[in-house]
């Protein structure tokens, strides 16, 4: 007994450091594998008030460009408008989405799981697995939502997968990163006797709950067929600079949880 | 006492400015420099080594926190803290046996090859768990080999600045 309790006393540090660094291997593998982070992360209040806090003071030095931006997205939509190129809404029916905004404060893409958070929370009815587009394109999906702040997970994140089409031929594919380009992302699964030229445009499909149809995720940069031979592998040029953020919206679709709850 | 209240006071500025602003720096898309670090390099020597390991472990998690990885940093801070015994031992030699190592005394030379180490072995755990692929060894090279210059030349004016003029 006295000889174990004399080990334990000579090996305490090693001990400390391989339990201490069990753990954290542990937490790494738990969101590798399994895709839990409840435990570490950015989106609480604590941690959230120091970016806030930051960007309420950076936000001015960027006022210029921001204004910019929402100008070109308005004579966008005005233009849209006078041609009368969408849906009229009607007030019978119940709208399908509902789009909120808000600003991103804390923002990352060097990594391999990158994340989001934005300052917007469920006291403004932010859910999880809501779609997060900015004016330019797609960029995620909200993952983790408390009072004020909510994390979105980028779609510069390797577990992050989306159904999308080429715009031309309606052929459907999914959508991932392999963690490389910040401004490149792959489509996986289109068939081969699909016609695609570089410079095609690729939106979101129809078979995402989360997005609308028809939303800009970037353009053909390059494709090559895959290792099977079968499929076509496109690399998709983003049209979102996800490296400068500022504005974003939230779409919530009114009914995801009707869709789901035919799946279950 | 007024030294150790210094000391957690700067150690407190590095977090913050390595959760703030490095952690957003993107050199290049994908180099950031890791400056907070540099407490745990230059931790004073006659601290007990238990303690020591805890404090680099709760730095990580701080800045694992800030940065939405999971246990990364906790685990690289961990390890260093760890190992710097081994590699004061083998950098110093007899002077580190007889505990008459002053970090503000140190020649050039001498500093220049344990920070590399120190900082190499933090890099290359840090992104070897980030990327956790053998698939990718080119990644964490280049991710490491980057990141390593500039944490290093940031380290380097920091220590000329505050523990050489401190003397």
């Amino acid at each position: 007994m006295q000889r174990i309790i004399y080990f334990l006393n000579r090996n305490k540090e090693l001990i400390l450091f391989l339990s201490l660094f069990l753990f954290c291997f542990y937490l790494n593998i738990s969101y590798n594998q399994y895709n839990n982070s409840k435990l570490i992360n950015s989106s609480n209040s604590f941690f959230s008030f120091f970016f806030e806090t930051k960007r309420n003071i950076s936000k001015y030095f960027d006022l210029e460009y921001q204004n910019k931006i929402l100008v070109d997205e308005n004579s966008k939509l005005k233009e849209k408008l006078f041609n009368n190129n969408f849906e009229r809404i009607d007030s019978l029916n119940q709208k399908k989405y509902d789009v909120k905004s808000a600003s991103v404060i804390k923002n990352s893409f060097n990594k391999q799981f990158n994340f989001l958070t934005i300052n917007v929370g469920y006291s403004e009815k932010i859910k999880i697995d809501n779609g997060v587009i900015s004016s330019d394109g797609v960029i995620g999906i909200v993952d983790k939502v408390t009072e004020k702040y909510s994390r979105v997970i980028s779609i510069l994140n390797k577990k992050f997968l989306l159904n999308a089409k080429h715009k031309k031929t309606n052929f459907f594919g999914i959508i991932s990163w392999n963690g490389k380009d910040p401004q490149k992302v792959q489509l996986k699964d289109i068939p081969k006797r699909a016609e695609i030229a570089i410079g095609d445009s690729i939106v979101t499909g129809g078979n995402s709950l989360i997005f609308p149809k028809g939303i800009l995720v970037g353009t053909v940069e390059s494709y090559k067929l895959d290792f099977s031979e079968n499929y076509i592998e496109i690399e998709v040029l983003l049209s979102t600079d996800l490296r400068n953020l500022d504005s974003v919206y939230i779409i919530n679709s009114n009914n995801f949880d009707e869709i789901i709850s035919l799946y279950e | 006492m007024n030294k150790i209240i210094s000391n957690i006071l700067f150690t407190v500025f590095l977090i913050f400015f390595q959760a703030m602003f490095l952690n957003h720096v993107n050199f290049l898309n994908f180099i950031n420099p890791y400056l907070y670090i540099f407490f745990i390099i230059y931790f004073p020597l006659k601290t007990n080594r238990s303690i020591f390991i805890l404090i680099a472990f709760f730095t990580g998690l701080i800045i694992d926190f800030f940065s939405d990885t999971h246990g990364m940093h906790a685990a690289a801070c961990l390890s260093i803290a760890y190992f710097r015994t081994y590699f004061l031992k083998i950098f110093f030699g007899m002077a580190y046996k007889h505990q008459v190592v002053k970090f503000k005394h140190l020649e050039f030379k001498q500093n220049f090859f344990y920070l590399i180490t120190m900082i190499f072995t933090h890099h290359v755990i840090l992104f070897s768990l980030e990327v956790f692929s053998l698939n990718h060894l080119n990644i964490i090279f280049k991710k490491t080999i980057c990141s390593l210059i500039f944490s290093f030349i940031l380290i380097i004016i920091f220590f000329e600045f505050f523990i050489k003029k401190s003397k």
